[in-house]
């Protein structure tokens, strides 16, 4: 397997070798025991009921009558939303649901209207996003912010949290900083390897490609070392090779004991790797379960998987 | 037409003590927008708090000239600190509104006639930086034969060469190191670097400050170098000068405000003596123009000179051609 499969010159050879891939992993997904992490979540899942709202045995964050509206539409009306500790959490809904919007709001880069939520036992509510994200709950975007002219590595060494010398006085002392600054920069070395960016690592990060932004932003949140880390569509643009690596990734995540929150559009992934799904539709939540439960529920094909078929026979009719 | 005076002149004004001092505010200029993504436009008002700062206690007072010093250094914090808390947490464009505002309204405060028992309104300070001067080393003049030096001009360029110098290598410490990593993140996207648990206002403020400190000590030089200050020598060009001198050698690049500075007066000085010259000897006829004209035609050199910069190397002397088109996508 060669290192560098995201770049777009690609041998027609490897495309093969990632198709090749492709087809492993998903049969791996499907027929292979759940991982440790998998059984884990459904384990302590197993007694919680279906239903919007229902609180979870361990909560890692829990949001109670958030609500956000932009002039006269209420992009957010959340009742209360609890996301359990040590799972991979879906949220899905069609788009302007204000999946997005609840990611703001929880993450401090927007300020609701009312509401109160609390991260890890401590109620966050006000904080400024640069305190939540030093607490250990980080966020990516929808649409992507690479630090441009700043290099691969930059952007990936800049996520670690506690250097010292991000300090004005220490920053002149190279003596104080150097040792820390090397660890720093092999695990930012680590993370860019497990992404497949290294053959970018000294490149300005403008000059990458919009699914490479994709994954350099996924590496550079987990390098913060996040408890929760809340990923916005992390997969839109990413080529299948790569989704399905990602997916390994993700699910790596949880097996380590990160929770993880991801807003996605692709049901089949959504059904592979999710633990937990939380629906939303004009703001609120309006289903949650187990992926079984969702496919079933009528909530849930009435507002979003329905709107699939509705599609399928619009085109039809043209 | 003499070349060899005009020639002269012109490396005189290229390493003279007035390039030293443009330089060394430009570095903090750069500091703000070249590293940080700061639209600072009324450098010049950090400059005249810290000249008067400077002067203020030494003719008031009778502090030392040193004190002096310090207390420009600390109005210049000051102004920073007052012109940050409110804008700094919003968009770029309400600094730039409030510096290029601060620093005309700081200039008409100066030259009131309620601030003159200290500042001397508008007939300004004079004869303070005696204590500069009774340490200056060179005894006689620099003599080069086509170009001379005075021991008093030289003392003001050791100074000011020496303190433009130390400047750009602390901005090279601290830009290498990772608290200018977080600077540049700041510059390239305020939101992702607060996505990491970055203090994005604190990092702005501690910019804004030492760039600003650095345009107090250099309006503490032009003080002492001139022996004379005039709230109207303040005027909001010299923060436009600032911005050419910046870009001119690249911003965000560490000796690009230096480089910049030195072109940028070479330039300039060449166009004024060739002109004077010119009209001297009677090749451009009075009817075109004549010596009091000179100012105007200067200012508009320099803005058509900026534009040709912006439109066929934006980059600057120094900078990174490539760097600068990687813009949006
Ligand atoms: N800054 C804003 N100003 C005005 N309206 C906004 C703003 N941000 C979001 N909205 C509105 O809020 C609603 C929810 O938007 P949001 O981006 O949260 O949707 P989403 O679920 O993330 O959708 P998508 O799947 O398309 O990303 C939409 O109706 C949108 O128009
Ligand atoms: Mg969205």
């Amino acid at each position: 397997m060669s290192a560098d499969q995201a770049t777009p010159r690609e041998e027609p050879e490897d495309l093969v070798h990632q198709r090749a891939e492709l087809v492993e992993e998903e049969a791996r997904l499907q027929h292979e025991a759940p991982s440790e992490g998998a059984s884990r979540a459904a384990r302590a899942l197993a007694d919680v009921a279906a239903e919007p709202g229902v609180p979870k045995p361990d909560p890692i964050l829990v949001v109670e009558d958030l609500t956000r509206s932009f002039g006269g539409v209420k992009a957010v009306q959340v009742d209360h939303v609890e996301v359990q500790r040590g799972t991979i959490t879906a949220v899905i809904g069609p788009n302007g649901a204000g999946k997005s919007t609840f990611f703001n709001l929880v993450t401090g880069f927007d300020r609701p209207d009312s509401g109160r939520w609390r991260f890890d036992g401590a109620d966050i509510t006000g904080r400024p996003a640069y305190r939540i994200a030093g607490s250990g709950m980080v966020r990516t975007f929808q649409l992507t912010k690479a630090l441009m002219r700043l290099t691969t590595l930059e952007n990936v060494m800049l996520g670690a949290t506690g250097q010292r010398g991000e300090r004005l006085l220490t920053a002149p002392l190279r003596f104080l900083w150097r040792g820390q600054e090397d660890q720093v920069r092999q695990r930012a070395d680590a993370l860019l390897e497990r992404f497949r960016l290294t053959h970018m690592r000294d490149e300005f990060a403008g000059t990458m490609s919009g699914g490479q932004r994709k994954l350099l932003e996924m590496a550079r949140a987990l390098m913060v070392r996040p408890s929760l880390v809340m990923l916005d569509e992390p997969m839109a643009g990413v080529n299948p090779a790569l989704t399905q690596s990602l997916l390994g990734h993700i699910q790596g995540l949880r097996d380590e004991g990160t929770t993880v929150v991801l807003v996605e559009h692709d049901m089949d992934v959504i059904m592979a790797i999710s633990d937990w799904i939380v629906v939303m539709a004009e703001g609120r939540v309006i289903a949650e379960g187990r992926p079984d439960d969702i496919r079933r529920n009528k909530a849930v094909i009435d507002a979003y998987l329905g709107t699939r078929r509705e599609l399928k026979e619009d085109d039809g009719e043209h | 037409m003499d070349l060899l005076a005009i020639l002269s002149n012109s490396v005189r004004g290229a390493f003279g003590p007035e390039a030293a001092i443009y330089a060394l505010a430009a570095i903090g200029l750069n500091i703000h927008f070249g590293y940080t993504g700061l639209l600072n436009f009324g450098q010049v008002g950090f400059m005249l708090v810290g000249a008067y700062g400077t002067a203020v206690p030494v003719v008031a007072w009778g502090w030392p000239l040193w004190a002096g010093v310090l207390v420009g250094v600390l109005c210049a914090v000051l102004l920073a600190l007052l012109l940050g808390f409110p804008t700094l947490r919003l968009r770029g464009d309400y600094l730039a509104i409030a510096t290029i505002a601060a620093a005309e309204v700081l200039r008409y405060l100066y030259r009131s006639s309620w601030a003159e028992p200290l500042t001397g309104g508008v007939f300004g300070l004079k004869q303070f930086a005696g204590g500069f001067y009774a340490f200056n080393p060179y005894s006689g003049p620099l003599d080069l034969g086509w170009l001379t030096f005075s021991p008093r001009a030289l003392w003001v360029m050791t100074v000011g060469w020496g303190a433009a110098f130390l400047a750009a290598g602390l901005v090279a410490l601290l830009i290498h190191s990772p608290w200018g990593r977080v600077l540049r993140s700041v510059r390239e996207d305020e939101q992702a670097a607060r996505s990491l648990g970055k203090n994005v206002f604190a990092y702005k403020m501690q910019s804004l400050v030492l760039g600003g400190v650095m345009g107090a000590l250099a309006g503490a030089l032009i003080g002492i170098n001139s022996q004379a200050l005039n709230p109207d020598s303040f005027m909001p060009i010299i923060t436009f000068y600032l911005w050419t001198i910046m870009i001119l050698g690249g911003a965000s690049r560490v000796l690009a405000p230096i480089v910049g500075s030195v072109v940028f007066w070479f330039l300039l000085t060449f166009l004024d003596s060739a002109l004077r010259q010119a009209i001297g000897t009677g090749l451009v006829p009075a009817s075109v123009l004549v010596a009091s004209d000179i100012g105007a035609v200067r200012f508009a050199a320099v803005g058509l000179g900026l534009m040709l910069l912006m439109m066929f190397r934006p980059a600057g002397l120094m900078g990174d051609q490539k760097e600068l088109r990687l813009d949006v996508r």
